[in-house]
C-alpha cells in the first residue's frame, strides 16, 4: 500500500534526503505537519558545535506568512505590543502579540524583506487571527509556510563559514539586520537571527534549492566543525538564552481552554516588548489596566542549587507553600549551572526571596526527592560577547 | 474650533431623540447630527408620490414605552394616535378571514378549541413576556464583573422565573429557546391562525416560523400588550413621523441642538479615547462623549474604524447577524381597497397574509438562498382610514412589509425589484381583486434601498436579529452591552443594543441613564 502525497500527514521538509542520511538515531518529533530530527547522533556533540563550532538546524516548519500593502507597518503596530514604526527593510525585530485580554497569542519575528513586504515567522499558525486584524487595513496576508525554507546557522565559527560559501559582506551583518545573496541562481536570504543566543545566521530560500544549499554550506563548513543539530540540543540552547517558547513556557492564548491560564507579556518578563505609546493595538486595554493594578505571575530565570534538572518542579517558598513551577530547566554546560524558567505566583521571584524547587530523580528505581534552593538571575543564563560583535572574530 | 459640547449624538433616529432629550433636561449640552434632510431614522413619514405620504419604514406603533410617552411630556410636544387596540386580520383566500385581538380571535369555522387555546396561549406567553420586558427597562447584567447592580438584577431576573410556579416555569424553559412552528403545532388547529402567529414571530427577521429563538422574537412582540396603556397596536396621527416629530420638539424644548444633513465621516479619536467628530463636509466638533445611533457596525467598522479596535471586538462586531430580509410596499389607491370578505369597518385594522406556517417556512426558504418569495407573506397597513392628512381626500395610501427579500438577492436588485414589485401587487390581488386598477404610484423598498436611506447596515432595521446569541448582555456583543464600548467616551443608544428596535425607546432612555452613571461631568 502507498499514501499518495496529498494524504501524508507527516511532511518532509526539503533538507528531508540529507536529514535523514546523516540521522543515525532514527529519533523524530513532529513540529506542525513536518517531521524533523531531535537528535543525529550524540546529543553532546551538538551542544558543543553551537557553542564551539558551526550547527545547521533545520527551520522548515516554523510558520511564515508575508505580509503585503502600503497599511503594513500600521498593520503589524495594531498586530504587535512593540513599536513596529521603527523596522526598516532589512531588518527584523522580535515581539510578541496578544489578544484582546492582552495574553500573549505567540512570539516570533518579523523580517521587513523590502519595502512594503514583511514576514512574520512564529511557531503556531496565526492566519485567522491575522486575517481578523487586517480589517480596515490595505493588507494582504499570505501563508508562505511552504514556499520557504530556512536553515539556521549558529555557532562561533558560523560566520566563517558563510564566508568560505562566498557571501561577500555576510560579515558585515549586524544583529537583527538581513541581506540577499545570489545563490545557485536565485536569491538567498540571510538574517543574523536565532534562537541559540549566539553569533549565529538564519538562511531563507525557495526549497527547490534546498539541497543544494546544504551541500554548499556543509562543504564550507567542513574546516569550522560543522554539524547538523536536531530539536534536543536547540532546546537546551534556548534555557541557556533564557528564550521562552510557545507551548512549553506558555500556552498560546488561543488554545487556552480554562479562563485565566493564559500569560501576559509581563508575566513573561517580557515588559520590555510592550509600547504603549503607538495607536491602539492589540491587548492595550487589558494590559494598561495590568500594568496599573498588578500581574498575576513573574517568570523568572533560575539557578538552582545541584545538578539535577529541576523539570517540572513545583516552586516552594520558606513556608512550603507552592508558590509556582518551573516551565523549562537543563543543566547548562556552558554556564556550568543547573538552570530553570519558572512562573511564579505574585509577589514571589523577588531577588531575595528564599524559594526551593522540589527535585524528584531515580537512581537505579530508587526515588530521591531534593529541596533544591533557587537563586534568581537577571539576564540570560550564558551571553557571550560574540553573539553581538560585528564583524565577529574569526575562531 | 467650534463649539464645544457635552454630549454628541449621532443619528436623530427616535432612540437617538430620547437618550438626547434624557441627557439635556440633566442639564448637559447636546448636538445631535444626523445624516438624512429630517429627523427620525427609520421613524419617519415621508412622501414617495405627489400627495401621498407614508410611514417610510416602520409604520404601526406597538412597542413604543409609555414611561416615554411620559417622562418627556410628549403628548403636550405633539404626538397623537388617530387609532389604538388594531385587531389584526388574518385573510384567507375564501374570505373567511380571522380576526385576532389581545385574548380572542374569532371566524367562521374556527372550533371552539381553537378559540380557547388561543385566549390561553396568549395569556401564558404574556406572563413569560412580563419577565422579560421588567429586564427591558435596566441595563443588562455582564455576568463576569462582580457587579452589585448586576447581580441584583441577575438576581430579580431569576426570582422572577422561579415565581412563575413550577408549571409555568418548566414551560418557559421548554420552549423558551426553540421555535413556534413545533409549539404551535401542540395547541392549534386552524392553519391559517397558526399562519399568522407564526407571522408575527417572524415579522422583521431573519427567521422563519421553523428556525429556532421563535418563541423570543414572539415573547418580545408581546411585550408591547403590557405596557400600561394596553395600546397594542396603534397608527400614529400624521404618521410614524409624528412620533418622532414629537421627540424632536421634546429635546428641542430641553435644549438639545439639532442639525439635519449633516452625515458623519467618522469619530475622532486620541488613540482609545473620543474626542470628537468630524462630518463629511469637514467640520470637527469637540466632545469627550460621542453617542452612536447608528447601527453597530456601522458604528465601529466606520465611524470608529476597525483599525482603532482590538481584533477580538472586531471580529464579534464583524459577526453580528443583521442581514435584512423584509421589504417595503407603498401604494397610492384612487380609493379604499376591497380586500374579500374585510368590511369597510376593519379595513384600518392590521392586515396580515399568512394563510398558514408552511406558506411561511415556504416563503423564507426561497430567502435563504437567495431568491425572493414566489408566494410572500405581508403586514398591511392603510392608515389613510384612520388619518386623512396623508393623501388627498378620498384617496388612500396602503403601507406593507413584504417577507422576504434577501438583502443580496442573487440576481441583483436592480433587474429584480420591478418583478418583485409585480409579484407582491398579483398577491394582493388574489385577496383584493380590483386592486390593481386604483394603484396610481407605487414604490417598493428593498434591504438596500433601506440601508442606504436610512444608513442600516444591511437594512435589517432592528439593527441585529433578536436571538439568544445577540439578546440582553450579548446585545450587540460582549464588551458593548452596556451602552458603554472599549472606546473611551463613546457609547451606543441605538436598536443594536439591549432591549433593542421596533420604535420601543428603551435602547435610548437606557443609554441616557448609564451614560449619566458613567461620566459624571458637567
Amino acid at each position: 500500500m502507498t499514501v499518495r502525497e496529498a494524504d501524508k500527514r507527516v511532511l518532509q521538509t526539503p533538507f528531508h534526503s540529507r536529514t535523514s542520511a546523516l540521522c543515525e538515531t532514527n529519533l523524530w518529533s513532529p513540529w506542525k505537519a513536518y517531521t524533523v530530527v531531535d537528535c543525529y547522533s550524540v546529543l553532546t556533540n551538538e551542544y558543543f558545535a553551537i557553542r564551539n563550532a558551526t550547527a545547521v538546524f533545520d527551520l522548515t516548519p516554523m510558520t511564515k506568512y508575508r505580509i503585503t500593502g502600503k497599511d503594513g507597518l500600521a498593520y503589524l503596530d495594531k498586530l504587535m505590543t512593540r513599536k513596529m514604526g521603527k523596522l526598516s527593510p532589512g531588518r527584523v525585530m522580535y515581539s510578541v502579540w496578544c489578544n484582546d485580554l492582552g495574553h500573549v497569542l505567540d512570539d516570533g519575528t518579523v523580517f521587513h524583506l523590502k519595502e512594503n513586504h514583511w514576514r512574520l515567522c512564529s511557531q503556531e499558525r496565526h492566519l485567522d487571527w491575522l486575517l481578523a486584524t487586517a480589517m480596515g487595513f490595505d493588507v494582504d496576508i499570505d501563508d508562505e509556510t511552504d514556499d520557504v525554507t530556512g536553515l539556521a546557522v549558529q555557532g562561533p565559527t558560523s560566520c566563517q563559514t558563510l564566508k568560505t560559501m562566498n557571501l561577500q559582506g555576510v560579515e558585515n551583518l549586524k544583529p537583527f539586520q538581513l541581506k540577499y545573496f545570489p545563490f545557485d541562481g536565485t536569491e538567498l536570504m540571510v538574517s543574523r537571527t536565532g534562537f541559540t543566543g549566539d553569533l549565529g545566521y538564519e538562511l531563507w530560500i525557495a526549497p527547490a534549492h534546498a539541497e543544494t544549499l546544504w551541500d554548499a554550506l556543509f562543504a564550507a563548513g567542513k574546516p569550522y566543525g560543522i554539524l547538523p543539530i536536531g530539536t534536543h540540543a536547540l532546546d537546551i540552547v534556548r534555557i541557556e538564552a533564557g528564550f521562552i517558547q510557545a507551548g512549553v513556557d506558555f500556552v498560546p492564548a488561543l488554545e487556552v481552554v480554562r479562563a485565566g491560564r493564559g500569560r501576559s507579556p509581563f508575566e513573561l518578563g517580557l515588559d520590555w516588548l510592550v509600547q504603549f505609546d503607538k495607536p491602539v493595538f492589540n491587548g492595550r486595554k487589558a494590559l494598561l489596566e495590568e500594568k496599573e493594578k498588578g500581574s498575576r505571575y513573574r517568570f523568572v530565570r533560575l539557578d538552582v542549587e545541584g545538578n539535577k534538572p529541576a523539570n517540572e518542579s513545583f516552586i516552594y517558598n520558606g513556608k512550603k507553600e507552592i508558590v509556582g513551577h518551573v516551565t523549562s530547566a537543563t543543566w547548562s554546560p556552558s554556564a556550568k549551572m543547573n538552570i530553570a524558567l519558572a512562573s511564579l505566583d505574585m509577589p514571589w521571584g523577588r531577588t531575595d526571596d528564599e524559594i526551593y524547587t522540589e527535585v524528584y530523580y531515580n537512581r537505579e528505581l530508587q526515588w530521591n526527592r531534593l529541596m533544591a534552593r533557587c537563586r534568581v538571575v537577571g539576564g540570560a543564563f550564558f551571553d557571550p560577547p560574540r553573539r553581538r560583535k560585528t564583524p565577529p572574530l574569526n575562531y | 474650533m467650534s463649539k464645544q459640547y457635552d454630549v454628541i449624538i449621532i443619528g436623530a433616529g427616535h432612540n437617538g431623540l430620547v437618550c438626547a432629550t434624557y441627557l439635556a433636561k440633566t442639564g448637559r449640552s447636546v448636538l445631535m447630527v444626523e445624516a438624512n434632510k429630517q429627523v427620525g431614522g427609520a421613524a419617519i413619514t415621508r412622501e414617495f408620490s405627489p400627495g401621498y405620504s407614508v410611514s417610510a419604514c416602520a409604520h404601526l406603533l406597538h412597542l413604543f414605552h409609555p414611561q416615554i410617552v411620559s417622562d418627556l411630556s410628549l403628548t403636550n410636544h405633539g404626538l397623537k394616535l388617530a387609532a389604538t387596540d388594531l385587531h389584526t386580520i388574518a385573510l384567507a383566500a375564501d374570505g373567511d378571514h380571522l380576526t385576532l385581538t389581545r385574548n380572542s380571535v374569532n371566524g367562521n369555522g374556527l372550533s371552539a378549541s381553537d378559540r380557547t387555546a388561543y385566549s390561553e396561549f396568549q395569556n401564558k406567553l404574556r406572563r413569560f413576556a412580563r419577565i422579560m420586558q421588567k429586564t427591558f427597562m435596566v441595563r443588562p447584567p455582564r455576568l463576569v464583573h462582580k457587579n452589585m447592580t448586576d447581580l441584583m438584577n441577575l438576581a430579580k431576573l431569576g426570582l422572577s422565573v422561579r415565581m412563575l410556579g413550577r408549571d409555568d416555569m418548566r414551560e418557559l424553559l421548554r420552549i423558551g429557546a426553540i421555535n413556534i412552528f413545533d409549539v404551535l403545532q401542540e395547541d392549534f388547529q386552524s392553519e391559517l391562525l397558526k399562519g399568522v402567529m407564526g407571522f408575527d414571530a417572524v415579522l422583521g427577521s431573519n427567521l422563519g416560523p421553523r428556525s429556532p429563538n421563535t418563541i423570543l422574537t414572539y415573547l418580545y412582540r408581546l411585550t408591547g400588550q403590557l405596557h400600561s396603556n394596553g395600546s397594542a397596536i396603534s397608527v400614529p396621527s400624521g404618521g410614524m413621523g409624528a412620533v418622532t416629530s414629537s421627540l424632536r420638539a421634546a429635546a428641542e424644548a430641553a435644549g438639545v441642538e439639532i442639525r439635519t444633513d449633516m452625515p458623519v465621516k467618522q469619530v475622532l479619536l486620541d488613540v482609545d479615547t473620543v474626542t470628537g467628530i468630524e462630518t463629511n463636509s469637514g467640520e470637527q466638533i469637540n466632545s469627550a462623549i460621542v453617542v452612536s445611533n447608528a447601527d453597530p457596525k456601522t458604528t465601529f467598522l466606520k465611524l470608529v474604524g476597525a483599525r482603532n479596535i482590538e481584533t477580538g471586538f472586531v471580529r464579534r462586531i464583524d459577526n453580528i447577524r443583521m442581514q435584512g430580509k423584509a421589504a417595503k410596499l407603498h401604494l397610492a389607491l384612487d380609493g379604499k381597497p376591497k380586500f374579500k370578505g374585510v368590511d369597510e369597518n376593519q379595513l384600518g385594522h392590521r392586515i396580515v397574509i399568512a394563510p398558514s406556517l408552511t406558506y411561511v417556512e415556504r416563503a423564507f426558504d426561497h430567502s435563504k438562498y437567495g431568491e425572493y418569495s414566489n408566494h410572500p407573506a405581508m403586514e398591511i397597513s392603510i392608515p389613510t382610514i384612520h388619518d386623512d392628512s396623508l393623501a388627498p381626500t378620498g384617496k388612500h395610501v396602503l403601507s406593507a412589509i413584504i417577507q422576504y427579500a434577501p438583502y443580496d438577492l442573487r440576481a441583483g436588485w436592480e433587474s429584480q425589484r420591478e418583478s418583485f414589485k409585480q409579484l407582491i401587487v398579483d398577491k394582493l390581488a388574489e385577496y383584493a381583486p380590483g386592486i390593481k386598477d386604483q394603484i396610481s404610484a407605487s414604490e417598493l423598498m428593498v434591504p438596500p434601498d433601506i440601508e442606504k436611506e436610512f444608513n442600516i447596515h444591511g437594512g435589517h432595521w432592528h439593527h441585529g436579529e433578536y436571538t439568544l446569541d445577540q439578546f440582553m448582555m450579548l446585545r450587540p456583543v460582549p464588551g458593548a452591552a452596556q451602552y458603554a464600548t472599549p472606546v473611551n467616551g463613546l457609547y451606543l443608544c441605538g436598536a443594536g443594543s439591549h432591549p433593542g428596535g421596533g420604535v420601543m425607546g428603551l435602547a435610548g432612555r437606557n443609554a441616557s441613564i448609564e451614560i449619566l452613571l458613567r461620566e459624571k461631568v458637567a
